[in-house]
């Protein structure tokens, strides 16, 4: 049923068929592969049975169960968007420091990372192409693709993507690594959110580091909480810029008593330990990259009438008061001014003059 | 002599103060920009090459994190704290750091034919609500409540049938009466009757069943009865009956219907029913003349 048999081109190393005994493995055969940058991937257990469960026509997929549909939902543009899931994968040539590399950083992004066990012969400057088809396949916006050559050793490159298709890419050379497996300190669970700092005003100044700092935020921020556990911030993820590279250390927070309420921060080096130099880059253009931060006018907060703020930060409101009876008005009463019977014709008489009453509120 | 001790009272609080504080404060030059909502911290302060290359760079890195993530923490305990199924949670505030979409933001569909069709006609969408008045379920609401006032209240009520109201009908008098004869331990075969009563209609086995053995004469012509009814062709429903039956059920609704309803329910219902009835009499007539064809 699942044509594992089919190959489209297919003259790559990796896309001899060996008998697969595992169901589990999957050839995708799209009409769009191009031959030789094939991968062989898990199929995820999530996805349906692209030949039963949906009907494809004019490069429409119509769902026909309620599974496959749920699969169509969760991918389809929606307000507030899903976490951002990376793929990382290899180059055609790679080491163990860039392989390790990978491992580390899938396991820092698991569950919300695929990592493909087979090289795939691309280069992303040149042509992004099998990327966004990638990427389609998995639905992940971000990849993380490893190399190493001659010229450019223990090469990373991190990169985003916008509607499938590229839109910043960063390109950098692992100096130093310390693998995860190296500190044997007990690790953070999978899946805690970390905390994040940046350090160095490089991140601020430089256009490159300021894409740099962004693009690390997104890779790592993990999924948008309206909550967090205090108990549970353990995971801290440094970046340092200085002279033109950039530390990544990993460590874990020991919350100590202090005297007050706020706890004293303790750490110690878990992760992954990384010295990297900036490389190539490949930013977007302005106008695309404005495009990519446009928020649907749902998400705007509702703004509320009637409310204003001063520089200062207090809040200002209007109250609209109907005309009041100022001679009913409530106020200290005075012996002095207090009305006497025989007063009246006095009191008429001095009716143009403005009332001056003394109200302190 | 006591303002002096006084005086020393606050300094001695001031410096406690300031002690436990120095645990959790960070000397910087710049603050640094937080984003609570990402758990993010931007240090902008300038890193002097020389410090870093001074120092070993692990330990100055550390330290480094170390104060950065001191003021992130501290910046995160400001935040309104609640507590959830035993653990204490901070409530966090919306993201401020602006990062781009996965994907473009979703394009509102276009109408479909049906909702095209709608909004040209003008047709609003009725919500129909799941309850619809119900009357028997009102009287057996009614009656449950009270069911439940009496149990509470330990007022004693009868078993079957007799509901609290002040004028009994005949039937519930007599029903009451039978449960009451009923009840004993030999179920009522015993019981005198009063000299004008009748014996209960319906008494006994509610379903009879023929003897297994004995004479199987009765059963044999039974059975040839059946036989020969079917093999006829005379119609076993006698239409007739059945037509009239009806006629005399849609007077009773209207009856009833016209002591609840204006007269417009029963202007109506005789065009309705002449309707009807004309056509059922018709076909009762047809059938009455020629009962062998069909």
């Amino acid at each position: 049923m699942h044509s594992c048999t089919e190959t489209k081109g297919g003259g790559n190393e990796q896309t001899q068929l060996k008998t697969k005994k595992r169901a589990s493995c999957v050839f995708l055969p799209d009409r769009t592969s191009r031959g030789g940058s094939g991968c062989w991937r898990r199929r995820l257990r999530t996805e349906p049975n692209r030949d039963t469960d949906m009907a494809h026509s004019d490069g429409i997929t119509k769902p026909k169960t309620r599974r496959s549909k749920r699969f169509l939902e969760t991918r389809e543009p929606k307000l507030l968007e899903n976490v951002k899931s990376v793929m990382i994968m290899k180059g055609g040539n790679t080491n163990q420091t860039v392989t390790e590399a990978l491992k580390d950083i899938y396991s820092l992004k698991k569950p919300n990372a695929v990592l493909y066990k087979k090289k795939n012969i691309t280069r992303p400057f040149e042509d992004s192409t099998s990327l966004e088809f990638f990427s389609k396949k998995s639905d992940c916006s971000l990849f993380l693709f490893g190399s190493h050559n001659k010229k450019r050793p223990n090469n990373l490159i991190f990169g985003r993507l916008f509607d499938f298709h590229v839109l910043d890419m960063i390109e950098v050379g692992v100096e130093k690594f310390v693998s995860l497996s190296e500190f044997k300190i007990s690790k953070c669970p999978e899946g805690t959110k970390p905390m994040l700092v940046f350090a160095g005003e490089a991140f601020e100044m430089d256009n490159e580091f300021k894409r740099l700092k962004s693009l690390l935020i997104d890779f790592f921020r993990g999924p948008t909480v309206p909550a967090v556990r205090l108990a549970g911030l353990e995971h801290v993820l440094h970046f340092t810029a200085v002279d033109g590279k950039v530390y990544l250390r990993s460590y874990r927070c020991l919350l100590k008593k202090s005297g007050c309420r706020v706890p004293r921060i303790e750490l110690e080096e878990i992760g992954p330990s990384m010295d990297l130099v900036l490389r190539r880059t490949h930013l977007a253009s302005d106008d695309l990259y404005k495009l990519a931060h446009r928020q649907p006018k749902a998400l705007k907060p509702k703004k509320k009438k009637n409310i204003s703020h001063d520089a200062f930060g207090t809040k200002f409101g209007r109250v609209h008061m109907q005309k009041q009876d100022l001679s009913k008005l409530q106020t200290r009463k005075l012996r002095g001014l207090k009305k006497r019977r025989g007063e009246v014709v006095a009191e008429e008489e001095q009716r143009p003059e403005p009332k001056v009453a003394k109200v302190e509120s | 002599m006591a303002a002096c001790s006084v005086e020393e009272l606050l300094a001695k609080a001031e410096q406690e103060e300031a002690e436990k504080l120095k645990t959790i404060s960070v000397q910087k030059e710049l603050d640094l920009d937080f984003d609570v909502g990402n758990l993010l911290a931007c240090d902008k302060n300038r890193i002097e090459s020389k410090d870093f290359k001074e120092q070993n760079k692990e330990d100055f890195l550390r330290s480094l994190a170390r104060d950065n993530t001191q003021l992130l923490i501290n910046e995160i305990w400001k935040v309104p704290t609640e507590r959830v199924e035993e653990a204490i949670v901070a409530k966090l505030p919306e993201p401020t750091t602006r990062l781009p979409r996965e994907k473009p933001p979703p394009k509102p569909k276009p109408p479909t034919k049906w909702e095209q069709f709608a909004k040209l006609k003008g047709i609003q969408k009725k919500k129909k609500t799941n309850l619809v008045w119900d009357e028997t379920r009102v009287a057996k609401n009614e009656f449950n409540r009270l069911k439940n006032v009496a149990r509470s209240q330990k007022i004693k009520t009868p078993g079957v049938g007799l509901l609290p109201r002040a004028k009994q009908s005949k039937d519930e008098l007599s029903k009451a009466v039978s449960v009451a004869k009923t009840s004993t331990a030999s179920v009522g075969r015993f019981q005198d009757r009063l000299p004008k009563e009748k014996p209960p209609k319906n008494a006994g086995k509610r379903r009879k069943f023929e003897p297994l053995i004995g004479d199987f004469s009765s059963e044999k012509h039974k059975q040839l009865e059946l036989l020969k009814v079917m093999d006829s062709k005379r119609p076993k429903l006698d239409i007739t009956k059945a037509v009239n039956k009806q006629m005399r059920e849609e007077d009773r609704e209207e009856a009833a219907s016209r002591k609840k309803g204006g007269k417009g329910g029963a202007a109506r219902r005789p065009k309705g029913k002449g309707a009807k009835g004309k056509g059922g009499k018709a076909g009762g007539g047809k059938r009455r003349g020629k009962p062998g064809k069909r």
